[in-house]
């Protein structure tokens, strides 16, 4: 499962900077969500997925005898959580800059927007 | 006094909530003015309260560390707040005398304060992931900063500045998996505890690189600096002063502090790399600035080479080199944003960058030459100034150490630094101003905006001597803050005082 998962996140990387690369603003976008998503797959994975329990008390608490219980961890969750939010948040603002870029140059080529540069 | 660590966040984030809510411009200018004051204030103190009782830390709704949110400010941090502080009281004073009315309307003030935020948040941070929320919030702001206006040239440097920064924001990500991975924690205390024991070190070398990747990315070091000189200069020069002077040497702290306290079980291998790294950055930094001719392109180019002058204070890893690192960020900080000051003054009287086209103000504004010169020479080290002391350290720490190519490299960098400031004051300074005409973008000449524009820049350049003169006292608390981080007994005891948890 980890072995999947891993793989999985290295081929969105793979994908995701593939499409950074390439010239065009809307593959930017495309390549952001791509690398954003892996990266997050990547943070799950390497915290260790498991099918354990949730990591939730039970109403009747412990079983007696018991000092813990053997649940999933909580916390790669949570991070993964922030990171999407987080990249919703930047994405969102990446595609409104493309729009506007596009529509102030008038091309989606980034070979194009060079003007700051010259 | 350990709540006094909260401020920094709650005023900047505060002042941007309300006025966000309540938009008028006049009143969005006075909670600006006011929080950036209040927040030099609070940075101000807490550096007093640092520098006499030592770490200030908090566990943010008292969750004990390392399961809660931690806030710690030891000397380095204290440091790096207070010259945020600095920097967010004449950037806002700056702002306030000479952004225009449509970016005003549209945010720039709330923009500016959650840029504090994110800042001081970073300076704060005791865990990772912290840092990584803290330095999302930050970048955030500062994309929409770098593109607000909507001028061509902006929209096209803020998309390069925005790839290759969610590129380095991946990095940091995965990096901090792995490291959850390997140690079940990310309070940076408890990692410095607990990752001698766990895991294979190579896999800590790989999260090590990542981390040198992703800070690399932000700090602007070789390879990946292309970005800072194709973006720097496009925003209004209140915007690029601050981007320039705070925003790399964010990176620059998150490089010191993951590579004193986390990734520190490899120094042989992963400071050498730094070393070569910061060689590098110095040279392709100090020879990209050579072949410029637009005054702001030609100071970003020197923030490269600059910033590898702090990466070697890192690289060598040694209490005097890591004191000259903190004496650095301190100096340059202060300087570049006193030069992009001085730059849009200059394109407010002319309403050009260009090198070419500006010239003569050493006949018709002797005061803007004694205020370029004195950051100019600072910058290229001339005794008194800070730089000379900033960059004396430095290769005073590489000799001790044996690198002696090293000390050259950095010597012979400070010289072409010269060569190129010394273009910049024959251009635009000293020769006679090129016949066209005036540019039309001129702003009216509002006396209140001349004196809110002018006075941080004077200012600036009187902190860079007052450093130089004062090189002696502020390099000691340097040593201080250096020792706490190459000693980071006292932050680790700090963090997890009330745990227990630091053997678990």
């Amino acid at each position: 499962m980890t072995l999947l998962l891993a793989l999985t996140a290295g081929g969105l990387f793979a994908a995701g900077w593939y499409l950074m690369m390439r010239p065009s603003a809307v593959k930017l976008v495309l390549g952001v969500a791509l690398v954003s998503h892996a990266a997050n797959l990547a943070v799950f994975t390497a915290a260790g997925p498991s099918r354990r329990a949730p990591p939730l008390l039970p109403a009747e608490g412990l079983p007696p005898g018991t000092a813990t219980l053997p649940v999933a961890d909580p916390v790669p969750q949570a991070l993964v959580l922030t990171a999407i939010v987080i990249g919703f948040g930047v994405l969102a603002f990446t595609l409104v800059l493309v729009h506007r870029a596009y529509q102030t140059v008038g091309s989606d080529d980034l070979e194009k927007m060079e003007s700051a540069e010259r | 006094m350990n709540w006094l660590v909260v401020l920094p966040l709650v005023i900047p984030l505060l002042g941007a909530a309300v006025s966000l809510i309540a938009r008028g411009r006049a009143f969005q200018r006075g909670i600006a003015l006011a929080g950036a004051a209040l927040l030099l204030a609070a940075n101000l103190g807490i550096l007093a309260v640092v520098l006499c009782q030592g770490v200030l830390c908090v566990q943010v709704g008292n969750w004990e560390a390392p399961f809660g949110i931690t806030l710690v400010a030891d000397r380095f941090s204290a440091i790096m707040l207070a010259v945020a502080g600095i920097v967010a009281l004449a950037g806002t004073l700056y702002a306030l005398g000479t952004l225009d009315g449509g970016r005003e309307r549209f945010g720039a003030y709330p923009l500016l304060q959650l840029l504090w935020a994110g800042v001081c948040g970073a300076f704060l941070a005791g865990d990772l992931f912290n840092l990584f929320v803290w330095f999302e919030v930050m970048l955030i702001a500062s994309y929409v900063l770098m593109a607000l206006g909507g001028q061509r040239s902006q929209l096209e440097g803020g998309l390069k500045y925005l790839g290759v920064n969610l590129v380095a924001s991946a990095l940091f990500l995965s990096a901090v998996g792995i490291v959850y991975g390997m140690a079940g924690t990310l309070n940076m205390a408890h990692l410095a505890v607990r990752l001698p024991v766990a895991g294979p070190p190579g896999l800590l070398s790989a999260a090590a690189m990542l981390f040198l990747s992703a800070f690399g990315i932000k700090a602007a070091v070789f390879p990946f600096f292309f970005w800072l000189p194709a973006s720097y200069h496009t925003p209004p020069a209140a915007v690029s002063a601050v981007l320039a002077g705070l925003l790399t040497k964010v990176g620059v702290y998150a490089l010191i502090r993951t590579f004193t306290l986390v990734a520190v079980q490899d120094v042989g291998y992963t400071h050498s790399l730094i070393l070569i790294v910061a060689a590098l950055t110095m040279v392709t930094g100090v020879l990209g600035a050579l072949a410029q001719h637009e005054f702001r392109r030609v100071l970003s180019f020197h923030i490269i080479s600059q910033i590898g002058y702090m990466i070697l204070g890192l690289g060598l890893f040694s209490p005097l080199a890591l004191a000259g690192a903190i004496f650095y960020i301190v100096h340059h900080i202060l300087v570049k944003t006193c030069l992009f000051f001085v730059s849009g003054l200059a394109w407010r009287l002319r309403g050009t960058y260009e090198l070419e086209r500006l010239g003569g103000f050493y006949g018709t504004h002797p005061g803007l030459c004694a205020v370029f010169a004195v950051p100019a020479l600072s910058l290229a080290g001339l005794p008194p100034l800070s730089g000379f002391f900033a960059k004396l350290v430095l290769v005073q720490a590489s000799l001790e150490m044996g690198h002696y190519m090293l000390a050259l490299v950095a010597l012979g960098v400070s010289l072409l630094t010269l060569y190129s400031m010394s273009k910049i004051w024959t251009l635009a300074f000293w020769q006679p101003a090129a016949d066209t005409p005036q540019s039309p973008r001129i702003a009216p000449h509002r006396s209140r905006g001349w004196l809110l524009a002018g006075a941080p820049a004077v200012v600036f350049a009187g902190l860079s001597i007052a450093l130089g003169l004062g090189a002696g006292p502020f390099l000691e608390v340097c040593r201080q803050a250096a020792g706490q981080l190459l000693d980071p007994q006292e932050y680790i005891a700090a963090v997890l005082a009330s745990g227990g948890y630091a053997c678990s």
